[in-house]
């Protein structure tokens, strides 16, 4: 993903985030622990990290933007592309798979007219796939942004969108 | 009244939303700790829980206590010693440890207390996984509950031991479990596993000398030092001590997670405790401790739940968390999404696993597509030796093997049923 040219390429951090960030780094030894904290505080803010972003983190931190894109790229839950407003983590792990994951899935990417990974129009949502959510008694699973929604069931895909 | 058959769940019930630190304290909570702290040298509280026989819930069993007394102490006492909790809790599965999280905050860190006054570390780390928000939040509270008490910070509870706990928010990757991955992690690094030796115990976390335990384990601790080792030991109704959360999911009547001595027998929770298969379901088989261990069969149920006896009846105690294969779900496919979890979850250190991944994957797919062949079960079953133990740089790839070479021995006709054209009608979900 490249900026626009026009753009400049050290956008900066709000001071908001350095402060937050500021404040992980007494927990540790070292700066370079802070990284994926530091990454997870500018997605709370942005939604996203963007390249601009990750820059300005690295400078931060005192590490190589590479280093730090090699340690982004790694986790999960560091969205390196814009993504929805919330996001819809769906469990796909084997109890969850078992008993309608695929399914849900289905459901919930019908309904927002949207592929996995994708922003709905409206900006509002992001469907991605997740591994087991710790909750496989009350399989099929999905979480909305923080929250936990269990023993999803056909209807409950609505409920989840609110609509 | 305590419920003093069941100590880790004495206080979670389902008409309070969790533990306050009142409701903790109401129950015998933090007098460990001060027993600890004030009658105990650290030497003695890591005996104490040595000879109690609590071992790791993290999957591998080792004695806890054991494990503690290996930490070096004696050279340099002023040296700096980290404590790290492994709540990264994301084998599928497995649900044991976001209950503890979320329902009583203050038993872990009761837990982490003690572990970290036992080897004298002056800040701890909680490795939370970072989809667990519930539980950051409730912990979050719980460690200031903890402080304004004068458990935590400096002097706890009056005395020369001074301990720091901070809350690590992960972002998601499964190796983020092996302890040395998480080390790096914690360190902010790509978390792939370290060569071993040296051991985390001696050189560890920024180099230092550190202890990496489970959840579970650390909220055994605080009951083991405020009611004593005979206590505990009486817990157990077979070889191994305590309780343990074991828990089963899939198609059965009731899933959940119930706290039972170690040695219970697995049909006690199967078909008591999950209340046995759903109507119109049989049991075909199960995965006694979680994605990474081998399946058994219906008849195991009799095995009692015991490192040793799970080991001896061919699969792994894992984390106690059963999944259920019913008759109706194609033990391939279910291998398939195993499969397709841990590919997708390796780190690509190493090349067996990294190219032995994707490759098991892509043989399940062209099985179940129709375009399998018998040579490849062969294939399959040479993989499985080719990422077993020994042969990869850490565990991963040792576990994804377990349920694949277990359904090769025991489902090996449903595997043939693709190959030869003759699909059972199985439920494909
Ligand atoms: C791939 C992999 C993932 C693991 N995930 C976890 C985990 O999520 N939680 C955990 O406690 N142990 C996990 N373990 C086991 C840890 O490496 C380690 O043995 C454990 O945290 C030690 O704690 P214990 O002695 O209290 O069990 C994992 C191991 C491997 C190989
Ligand atoms: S076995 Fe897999 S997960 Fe473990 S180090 Fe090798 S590549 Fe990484
Ligand atoms: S398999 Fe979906 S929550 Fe565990």
């Amino acid at each position: 993903m490249k900026e626009p040219t026009e753009k400049p390429v050290f956008e900066g951090l709000s001071l908001a985030e350095i402060q937050e960030i500021n404040a992980e780094m007494t927990h540790y030894e070292d700066k370079t622990a802070v990284s994926i904290e530091a990454l997870k505080i500018v997605q709370k803010h942005r939604r996203w990290v963007s390249d601009a972003c990750l820059v300005a983190v690295a400078e931060l931190l005192g590490l190589s933007p590479a280093q730090l894109e090699g340690v982004a790229t790694f986790y999960n839950l560091i969205y390196r592309q814009p993504v929805g407003k919330t996001v819809i983590h769906y469990c796909n792990s084997v109890t969850c798979w078992m008993l309608g994951a695929e399914h849900i899935r289905e459901r919930l990417c019908r309904h927002l007219n949207v592929g996995l990974g994708e922003m709905s129009a409206d900006g509002e949502y992001t469907i991605l796939p997740i591994v087991c959510l710790g909750a496989c008694d009350h399989a099929p699973v999905v979480l909305v942004g923080d929250k936990l929604l269990l023993d999803i069931s056909d209807d409950a895909v609505t409920d989840i969108l609110g609509r | 009244m305590e419920k003093m058959d069941k100590p880790l769940t004495k206080n979670i019930r389902s008409d309070r939303a969790f533990a306050t630190l009142a409701d903790y304290e109401s129950t015998g909570g933090y007098q460990g700790l001060r027993k600890a702290i004030t009658q105990l040298q650290p030497k003695e509280a890591q005996h104490w829980v040595k000879e109690a026989g609590l071992r790791g819930r993290g999957g591998a069993g080792f004695n806890t206590g054991l494990k503690w007394s290996l930490v070096p102490m004696d050279e340099d006492a002023a040296q700096t010693r980290y404590l790290v909790v492994n709540a990264d809790e994301m084998e599928p599965g497995t649900f044991k440890d976001r209950l503890l999280l979320e329902q009583d905050p203050h038993q872990l860190i009761e837990g982490v207390i003690i572990a970290a006054y036992a080897i004298q570390a002056s800040i701890a780390y909680i490795f939370l996984r970072g989809e667990y928000h519930l539980a950051a939040q409730r912990l979050a509270n719980a460690l200031l509950e903890a402080r304004a008490k004068g458990y935590l910070g400096e002097h706890v509870l009056n005395s020369g031991f001074n301990l720091e706990i901070y809350l690590h928010t992960s972002a998601g990757r499964y190796i983020c479990g092996e302890e040395t991955a998480l080390l790096n992690a914690l360190e902010g690094k790509r978390a792939t596993p370290r060569a071993k030796p040296p051991f985390p115990l001696v050189s560890g976390l920024w180099g230092k000398p550190t202890v990496v335990n489970n959840v579970e384990t650390l909220c055994n601790v605080p009951h083991i030092l405020h009611y004593g080792v005979e206590w505990y030991q009486s817990l157990g109704r077979g070889a191994d001590k305590g309780t343990k959360l074991f828990g089963a999911s899939g198609r059965i009547k009731h899933p959940g997670l119930w706290e039972l001595p170690m040695g219970t027998p697995i049909r006690e929770i199967i078909e008591d405790h999950a209340g046995g298969m759903r109507d119109g379901y049989k049991l075909r088989g199960f995965l006694p401790g979680g994605a990474s261990t081998d399946f058994l069969l219906p008849e195991h149920l009799d095995v009692v739940m015991d490192y040793d006896a799970v080991a001896k009846a061919g699969s792994r105690m894992g984390t106690g968390t059963m999944i259920i294969l019913d008759d109706k779900t194609c033990p391939v496919q279910m291998v398939l999404n195993l499969e397709q979890f841990f590919a997708q979850e390796s780190c690509g250190w190493c090349t067996p696993c990294r190219d032995g991944l994707p490759w098991t994957v892509t043989l399940l797919k062209d099985i179940i597509a129709g375009r399998g062949r018998m040579e490849d079960l062969d294939t399959l079953s040479g993989l499985t030796r080719m990422l077993g133990p020994g042969n990869t740089f850490c565990a991963l790839a040792p576990g994804a093997m377990e349920p694949l070479q277990s359904a090769l021995k025991y489902f090996r006709e449903d595997f043939e049923r693709y190959i030869v054209g003759n699909i059972a009608d199985m439920e494909t979900a």
